[in-house]
């Protein structure tokens, strides 16, 4: 049970939601996401990372990126309840943008105190920013960097940087003389260069950036602990986005399932497309409830967030698949098309299904925090 | 203080002290005789009379009916039936034996019922002294419950019934009845009326009770057969061709989404023994063996019950975000997946307990060498009726499409 009644889910957080779910359908319906991002087909083409520059502006200026920015750095100190309800919409009209990327780094800066102090500041002013603290392979234990510090100076490679040409700041962790520390660093600054992977996701961009003895700012010599207390944040808001486009998925489905008629009858008639509708429901709002609740977790008992933060997650997980996997096979023919919007999702729902850890990463963990570990 | 009593109003706190206080100094007996899982496998009158005992004096403290107006035998307060039921279960209290008349016949009646039947019959079935039974389902009749064939015709100011209900649970200890029957051959949902029948007042004379045997080897429901029962004009709920309607307000509260919470008590001794959640799950995988280790050490094993465990907590917090408007996309959206849900994560939770077991899933009750008792494979079993009974998990798969989803229906 979350501490909260309402899982601290006030009037606030409502009007923010709705004033976010008005943003997109007004500014950003899904034909405009189609025009805007599904320009080539080619298998062979490389990211072109295309996104509106100017709607991301004014997101910034309605306050949105620097939601979870404390007030005492100049942002609007939302609790991650709130938070989750806008990146909920943002995931609904799978929005190209570094949101979660600069939430994510939000939520890191936080965790490290006084000397995270300047860069939220940053972001409270508007900056996007985003984490760089994978290794080639990919591994989501967040003690593995291929990046390392000498004299203030960085080298070394981060993959897997989320919304990495849309940004401004990079959070990097990286070995140093006391161990693992982060660093906050200009995406222009001399040393960086971007290189963009081309991925399946026309959504998102992603890149991997390599470090040629780059000036860096350092934010803490404890990256680990940092990294810990803000990674159940970050599976939650993921967590949130993945429920928002599980919830087009369903509707855009439900409507086509009762516009189309096969055998005299809307497909929706028959059970074997009817039944198969209600589970992706059912699996929506587990993975709802569960976020909300984790979130409750992280706002207002601490002690509880890392496993309430892993069933989030988990459970997202499965609901990404399972919602893409219905989404495109209810639509038929039409569905495996380049044309219709499903696979724009179904896309964006396999890069979120994996990003930070996918259903059984997280339920290994949370089977040695339930369970006890083996011997 | 308790997460529950962190979100108390005033009146909820008052009444939350009172009942701790209270379970605290009446706490009731050990049972002498074995307890079964569920009200609806009660199969001796020994059973029956400990639970009774147990439901009249909560009722008499004031724990039962609390949100009912006190003119009909209710406590008159506003939002306290949950509280009371978070305390009896906090307490592990023995449950209530009258559930279907505390769940359905109380705010069918209380909703349908002209106030003179209220008053007359809802402080005795609030205490346990009258047992209440459902008599909805019939051989033609079981999703499809509109095709209800049982038939009154008209004699005055009295109707005289005749037809045949089946899978009626508890019909064998009680003394009323909610009963759904047809008044009119023509209409097949307009054709439905319903009434409440004295039951018991009537064994030999017009009612006739045979006990069906379930598939554990328990008994719990019945045939019952209507032989020219004559009943009063004044045991109908609303009015003539209106049984359907009222049918509605009876299956929501059965399926837990209802207006008026449910009075429910339990928890006796679950801890030690099958109650099917995740904590006696993870408690039977540490002490079972599988391949020489715990089984708890089973990564496949543990893999899936943290799945359960997942699903269960998604299921409590979905039942909290029900209660949160600003977070649902559809009113009941979230309340209408609350009895398929229930009853298929037991279900699963039920089925991995055995796999759990492995080869001593093999002994059932009557072997001293069952682990717990051999609950697991009769909860198990026990599962199916849950699945099955009160709209199938396909039915609520139907309504859930229907009435949320906006799908076609289906036929
Ligand atoms: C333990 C237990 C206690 C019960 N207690 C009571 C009681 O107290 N009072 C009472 O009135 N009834 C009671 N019932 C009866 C219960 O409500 C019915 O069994 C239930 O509604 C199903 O009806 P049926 O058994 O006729 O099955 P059927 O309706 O014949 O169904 C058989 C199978 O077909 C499926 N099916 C049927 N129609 C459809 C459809 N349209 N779409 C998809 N699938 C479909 C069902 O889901 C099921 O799997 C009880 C049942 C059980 C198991």
């Amino acid at each position: 049970m979350a501490k909260a009644d309402n899982f601290g889910f006030g009037e606030e957080a409502a009007l923010l939601k709705e004033s976010a779910r008005k943003f997109f359908t007004d500014n950003f319906p899904t034909d405009a996401l189609h025009a805007l991002v599904a320009t080539d087909p080619s298998p062979e083409r490389m990211s072109d990372c295309a996104w509106e520059r100017d709607l991301w502006q004014q997101l910034v200026d309605l306050g949105w990126s620097m939601l979870a920015v404390p007030e005492s750095a100049g942002g609007v100190g939302m609790p991650l309840v709130a938070v989750a309800g806008l990146v909920e919409e943002l995931g609904r009209a799978a929005f190209p943008c570094p949101l979660l990327g600069t939430l994510n780094a939000t939520y890191v800066l936080i965790a490290c105190g006084d000397g995270g102090q300047a860069a939220l500041e940053e972001i409270a002013a508007g900056q996007a920013a985003t984490l760089a603290i994978t290794n080639h392979q990919g591994d989501w234990n967040v003690s593995q960097t291929e990046v390392s510090c000498e004299d203030g100076k960085l080298s070394g490679s981060a993959w897997f940087v989320q919304d990495a040409r849309k940004t401004d700041r990079l959070l990097v962790s990286a070995r140093s003389p006391a161990g693992l520390s982060l660093y906050w660093v200009a995406t222009d600054a001399p040393g960086v260069s971007i290189h963009a992977d081309a991925i399946l996701d026309l959504t998102r961009d992603q890149a991997h950036i390599s470090f040629d003895a780059v000036e860096a700012e350092e934010v803490t010599n404890n990256a680990l602990a940092a990294l810990e207390q803000a990674m159940p944040a970050i599976w939650i808001i993921l967590a949130a986005d993945i429920v928002g486009a599980a919830e087009w998925q369903l509707q855009t489905t439900v409507e086509y399932a009762s516009a189309r008629q096969q055998f005299d009858h809307p497909l929706g008639f028959f059970q074997a497309v009817k039944h198969p509708l209600v589970d992706v429901m059912v699996q929506i709002d587990q993975s709802k409830s569960l976020v909300y609740g984790a979130a409750c977790s992280v706002d207002m008992e601490p002690a509880r967030a890392l496993q309430d933060a892993h069933m989030a997650k988990a459970s997202a997980s499965e609901t990404a698949a399972f919602a893409s996997g219905r989404s495109i096979q209810c639509h038929g023919g039409i569905g495996f098309t380049w044309e219709c919007f499903v696979h724009l999702y179904f896309k964006r729902q396999k890069h979120s299904q994996m990003l930070w850890g996918d259903a059984g990463w997280h339920r290994r963990r949370l089977a040695d925090i339930l369970i006890g570990e083996v011997a | 203080m308790s997460d529950d009593a962190r979100k108390d109003t005033q009146e909820q706190a008052d009444f939350r002290q009172y009942c701790r206080g209270w379970l605290a100094d009446n706490r009731p007996p050990e049972p002498t005789v074995r307890l079964p899982l569920s009200p609806l496998e009660i199969m001796t009158t020994e059973q029956l009379c400990y639970l009774q005992d147990w439901q009249q004096s909560a009722y008499d403290a004031g724990l039962v009916g609390c949100d009912y107006p006190q003119e009909v035998g209710g406590g008159g307060c506003k939002d306290c039936q949950r509280v009371a039921n978070e305390e009896m279960l906090r307490a592990r209290t023995p449950f209530f034996p009258n559930v279907i008349g505390l769940g359905m016949a109380a705010p069918t009646v209380f909703y349908h019922g002209q106030e003179e039947l209220k008053q007359n019959l809802l402080p005795r079935l609030f205490s346990g002294e009258d047992i209440w039974c459902q008599g909805f389902s019939e051989p033609g009749a079981g999703s499809d419950l509109a095709n209800v064939q049982t038939f009154a015709e008209r004699k005055g100011d009295k109707w005289v019934i005749n037809g045949h209900k089946v899978w009626t649970s508890l019909a064998h200890f009680a003394e009323w009845m909610i009963l759904l029957l047809r008044t009119d051959k023509s209409h097949k949902y307009d054709g439905l009326s319903y009434f409440v029948v004295p039951i018991r007042a009537a064994l030999g004379d017009g009612v006739t009770v045979r006990p069906l045997i379930k598939m554990t080897g328990e008994t719990g429901f019945n045939e019952v057969i209507f032989d020219n029962l004559e009943v009063d004009d004044s045991y109908r709920l609303d009015e003539l061709g209106k049984g359907w309607q009222v049918a509605m307000t009876t299956l929501l509260h059965e399926r837990g989404a209802g207006e008026l919470q449910t009075p429910r008590a339990g928890g006796m001794k679950s801890k030690a023994t099958h109650t099917t959640n995740t904590a006696n799950l993870i408690e039977l995988a540490r002490n079972s063996v599988r391949d020489g280790e715990p089984a708890s050490a089973d990564p496949l094993l543990r893999d899936r019950i943290v799945q359960q465990v997942i699903r269960e907590q998604g299921l409590a917090l979905n039942q909290q975000r029900a209660r949160v408007p600003a977070l649902l996309d559809h009113p009941m959206r979230v309340q209408l997946q609350n009895k398929l849900l229930m009853t298929e994560i037991s279900q699963d939770t039920a089925a991995l307990a055995l796999e759990i077991e492995g080869a001593s899933a093999s002994l059932y009750l009557g072997d001293d060498n069952a682990p717990v008792g051999g609950q697991w494979p009769m909860a198990y079993m026990n599962s199916y009726g849950m699945t099955i009974a009160a709209g199938t998990s396909e039915v609520q798969r139907n309504i859930l499409g229907e009435r949320v989803l906006g799908l076609a229906k289906s036929k």
